[in-house]
Order: structure tokens, then sequence, then C-alpha cells
């Protein structure tokens, strides 16, 4: 069994991001960037599959600028055995990336695609649903428990509700929630060696993909801040504001 | 051209944000229809067919929608998607799992999580943990829309009288099966709905500690919540958890205790009207949000906390 594991590059989960001052964005120059924290999920677990002998191969793909082969290579430094980079530049829609690793499914027949449940920057939460759309295959997102067994998959879903059980065949498509393992570290030496592990190299717009934005982003601004409050002293102080000042109870 | 809603429900009630998302879509065109896909859900539809902004109502009925899994209700609506110009839809684990599906299949970019009708093409969506919102416009002839329900007000839920139509059902997706739901059962207010929110971090140290906080819910009427530091560490199931990854709150009054207030959680609940912070870290970020900030230790703050509720003869519900 071969497992494809979809990872994205982004702003560090810990970063206070700025907007710019122009509204055209995000500031993304010098900032820490690191691997998407449910594809440090997704990754792990596609590793865990393969120490357990159910799979053979774990292959990283990512979409993205140059800079982004640093997520593949620490998908190999945590047991991935070779990565795949998209180059794109520019904002690429989940509509987009799910088309192009459509096209690196059909080329490299996995049983399996792991991916976040979604990117903490556009915090969209639609690629791995339409990669399935496009394949047709069945999809069980967020999923917080992943058993095995067989050309079927038992999965356990976070839901608003609690949690649900579903079970689907393989070749299918899962969306890991942060629930569902706890990512390793890549150790030092496995980090050496993943600088050995080959990364395939190739163009968005050598696919055949259109990835030209269809969501136009007209302006990006700060919140409403809000304003700042008081300190109270004493547990009576603040059930006598919440009271009388507020009146929230 | 109109808009098709994609109502959620449980066969027999719609689920309560259905009416914000109502509200959302008949800002983006007043033509609503309500999509009602399940099975032996009459009552359901019923229900949509009497609030005031749907014009009309959809049902589509087959024993495989009873657990409403994507890929069986894709189809249908791709069927019915040729006679609208938006397809909407609640942004929570529902619509999440179900609308890019949808989009995919029409070569629509969807547009998730919006908090702001601008025009029938521009919408509002905050980005990266709602630290800056994200004014768009699609391009795409068939919009694919998905609505934070708090940010919308819930619609009239009666004196309407929509017709209701019945659609064919489509095939069962055989690749996909569902087993169980195991829902949590409480007697408290749902969590994305309540007034009152009492929210309890890793501060607690342990699950039994939540008691402190379950005895002033209860006082207030109050819904739980949690950080996702609580859930991981078992205190609490995850279903309570507040934040960007899980649920988005927008109560009169959030109560943050022992939650430092890290940029994902305050993700989910920095919109409550007043917040509420009991920590014992006076540095801790989440003061720089709250209204009312006490900097004291939980364990002798919430047994006060109660003791002060009590004496008091009002609290409103």
């Amino acid at each position: 069994m071969k497992i494809l594991v979809a990872v994205k590059r982004v702003i560090d989960y810990n970063v206070q991001i700025r907007v710019k001052d122009d509204g055209t964005g995000i500031v993304t120059d010098n900032v820490k960037m690191s691997t998407n924290p449910p594809d440090d999920n997704a990754i792990e677990e596609a590793v865990k599959i393969k120490e357990s002998g159910k799979a053979t191969e774990v292959v990283a793909v990512t979409v993205g600028e140059e800079k982004a082969q640093e997520t593949v290579r620490k998908a190999l430094a945590v047991g991935a055995d070779r990565g795949i980079h998209v180059k794109a530049d520019g904002i690429i829609e989940p509509l987009a990336v799910s088309k192009i690793l459509k096209k690196i499914v059909d080329k490299e027949k996995p049983d399996l695609v792991f991916m976040g449940k979604q990117a903490i920057d556009d915090d969209c939460n639609q690629t791995g649903q339409m990669l399935s759309a496009l394949l047709e295959w069945p999809q069980a997102t967020f999923a917080s428990k992943i058993d095995l067994e067989d050309k079927k998959l038992k999965v356990i879903r976070e839901i608003d509700e609690g949690l649900e059980t579903i079970e689907i065949s393989t070749p299918a498509i899962v969306t890991c929630d942060l629930r569902l393992n706890e990512p390793r570290y890549a150790s030092l030496p496995n980090i050496m060696k993943a600088k050995k592990k080959p990364i395939e190299q190739m163009n968005a717009s050598d696919l055949g993909v259109d990835i030209a934005p269809k969501i136009q982003q007209i302006k990006v601004e700060e919140p409403p801040k809000r304003k700042a409050g008081i300190k109270v002293s004493s547990v009576a102080e603040l059930v006598q504001k919440l009271k009388n000042e507020a009146k929230v109870i | 051209m109109s808009v098709l809603l994609i109502a959620e429900h449980n066969n027999k009630e719609l689920k309560s944000f259905t009416l914000n998302a109502v509200t959302a879509a008949s800002q983006i065109d007043s033509d609503v229809h309500a999509l009602v896909i399940g099975n032996e859900c009459g009552d359901a539809a019923k229900a949509a067919s009497e609030l005031p902004l749907v014009k009309k109502v959809i049902t589509v009925e087959a024993t495989h929608y009873e657990n409403f899994l994507a890929e069986n209700f894709a189809p249908v609506i791709l069927k019915l998607a040729d006679n609208y110009s938006h397809l909407v839809c609640s942004a929570n684990t529902f619509g999440k799992n179900l609308m890019p599906r949808i989009a995919a299949k029409l070569d629509t970019s969807q547009v998730s999580d919006i908090i702001k009708v601008e025009s029938a093409d521009t919408f509002v969506r905050p980005i990266y943990a709602g630290n800056a919102f994200a004014t768009v416009k699609s391009t795409d002839a068939k919009k694919c829309i998905t609505i934070r329900p708090t940010s919308f007000e819930p619609c009239e839920s009666s004196g309407g009288s929509a017709p209701i139509e019945t659609a064919d059902a489509g095939e069962e997706f055989s690749l996909t099966k569902f087993i169980k739901r195991e829902e949590i059962k409480s007697d408290r207010p749902e969590l994305g709905t309540a007034r009152i929110v009492v929210s309890g971090g890793r501060g607690m140290q342990s699950g039994d500690n939540f008691k402190l906080i379950t005895s002033i819910a209860d006082k207030l009427n109050a819904a739980i919540g949690a950080s996702r530091a609580a859930v991981d560490a078992g205190y609490i199931s995850n279903d309570h958890q507040v934040g960007q990854t899980g649920k988005v709150v927008v109560p009169d009054l959030y109560i943050a205790v022992g939650i430092s207030g890290a940029i994902q959680h305050l993700a989910g609940m920095k919109e409550s009207k007043i917040i509420v912070a009991i920590n014992k870290d006076g540095e801790a970020p989440i003061f720089s949000v709250a209204d009312y900030g006490l900097e004291a230790d939980l364990f002798d703050a919430l047994p006060q906390f109660l003791e002060e509720l009590n004496k008091l003869n009002t609290i409103q519900k």
C-alpha cells in the first residue's frame, strides 16, 4: 500500500501575524514558516502505518513556491520515503491544489491520501473534500482515529455533536484532526538522512492545470480592536461589575 | 437567480444554525429555497417551510440519507444546482464536510466561513485564525458558500408557509458506510448558541476540577467550553473545544478560567460581547482581550464566585 501525504508551508502557528498597511495581504517576509500543524498529524499517521507494516511507501507532496520544499524535507525527516514539490507562486486556491493533487494521484496511484483538515492560514477546510470529489473516492474528514484493515478504513470523525464512525473502502481521502496523534520530532540523524532522500520537482504549469485564482482578494484588514478592559481586585467586585455595569448576569 | 440553502437537521428538527444560515442566504438574494435531504425528514421540511424568509422547500428522502454522508448528498445537490446562482450552508462540521465536494464538481472556488455579505458576489471572511478579515469577490458563475452562523442573527422561525416540493433521490455511494454516532447529551444550553459560556483551560489541572466550572455554569445556565489544552489533557470531551479548530462562540458573556489565551483559542471567542478572564498569570495574553480581568488563583476564585452568585437573588436566564 502506498500513502500520499499532502503538506503545506504556512506561517508558524505561534506567530502574531501582521496585516500589510496597504491592505493587500499579510506580511510574510522574515516571518517564521513551518508545516501546517494538522499536516504534521497526517505525516505522522502515514509513517505509523508504514511502521506497522501495512504500508510500503509514504510519499510527501507539496504545492507552492521554491521554499515550500522545506516542508517536504521535514516530512522526509520524520519518515516519508520521497517527496514531490509542485512549484507554483502566489495564492493557490484549494480548488487548484486539489486539481494538481489529482494529477499526482493519477500518476502515483496511492491507496490513501492523507492531509490536514485545514490550513491555518486560509482556514478554508476544502482541499481534501475537493480532491475526493474529483476522484470520486470516499472521504473521511476531521479524522481523530484510523483503523486500517485490508482495503477498508474505519475512521472516527470529530463532528459538532460528538464523534461519528464511518467505514470507507480504499482508495480514499482522509483529512486529519489535531487529535489523531502526537507528531514526532525529527532527530538530527534523520534530518541528515532526509537530505539524501529524493524530491521530484515539477512546475504546476506543466501539469495542465489552470491555477489562476477565481476569488479576488479585494482587501485584507485587521479585525476591529476590542477596547481595553479593566482589572478587578476581587471576586465580589467582578460579580458586581457583571451585574450592574455589564448587566450580563 | 435564487439561493439554495442546504438545511442541516436531524431528520426531525432543523438544527438551530440553519436559521442563521437562512438570514445570510436572504442577504445574498431574497429568493431562498431550502433543501432538506434526509430519511423520513418531513417534520424538518415542514419546519423549513414555516420560515418566512424561505420561498420554497425541496425535500429528497431515502434511507441512505439518514446519516448525512457527503458522498450521498453531493450528487443530489448537483442535479438541482442548475437552477441556482448560489449554494450555501452553515460552516459547521456538516457544511464543511459537504460543500467542497459540491464546489469541486461545479469547478467553483468555494468561499468558506463568511461573516458578512457585501453583495451577491462579495463577502468578508476571517483568515489566519481570525487575525485578519479578507474581503473577497468570487468570479465563479455559480457560487458555493459556507456561513459562519454566529455572525448572523437567526431568522424568524414561524409565520411562513412555503410550498414543499419533492425531488428524486439519487443512488447510494457504496464505498462509504455509516457505522455509528456518539452524541454527547447534555441538559445545558448548546455551546454554539449559549448566552453565557464558562470555559476551562490547562490551569484546571484535572477533569475533576471541572466540577468548579460546572457548578458555576449550572448557576448561570451557561454552556461549558474548554481550550485545546484541557481537551488534549483529557479533562473534558472534545466537543467542548472553543477555537480555530473547535467551535466559534459569540455569547453575551464568556468566562475564561485558567486559559492563557493562545491565538488559536482567541479565534473561537474574541467576538464575545463581554469577556472575563480569571488567571493567576497577570501577563497571560487573555487579559489583552478581557473586559474584566481577575488576577487570582482559580481554586480560590471559583468557589468565591459561586458564593457571590448565590448571594444574588436575580440572575438572568
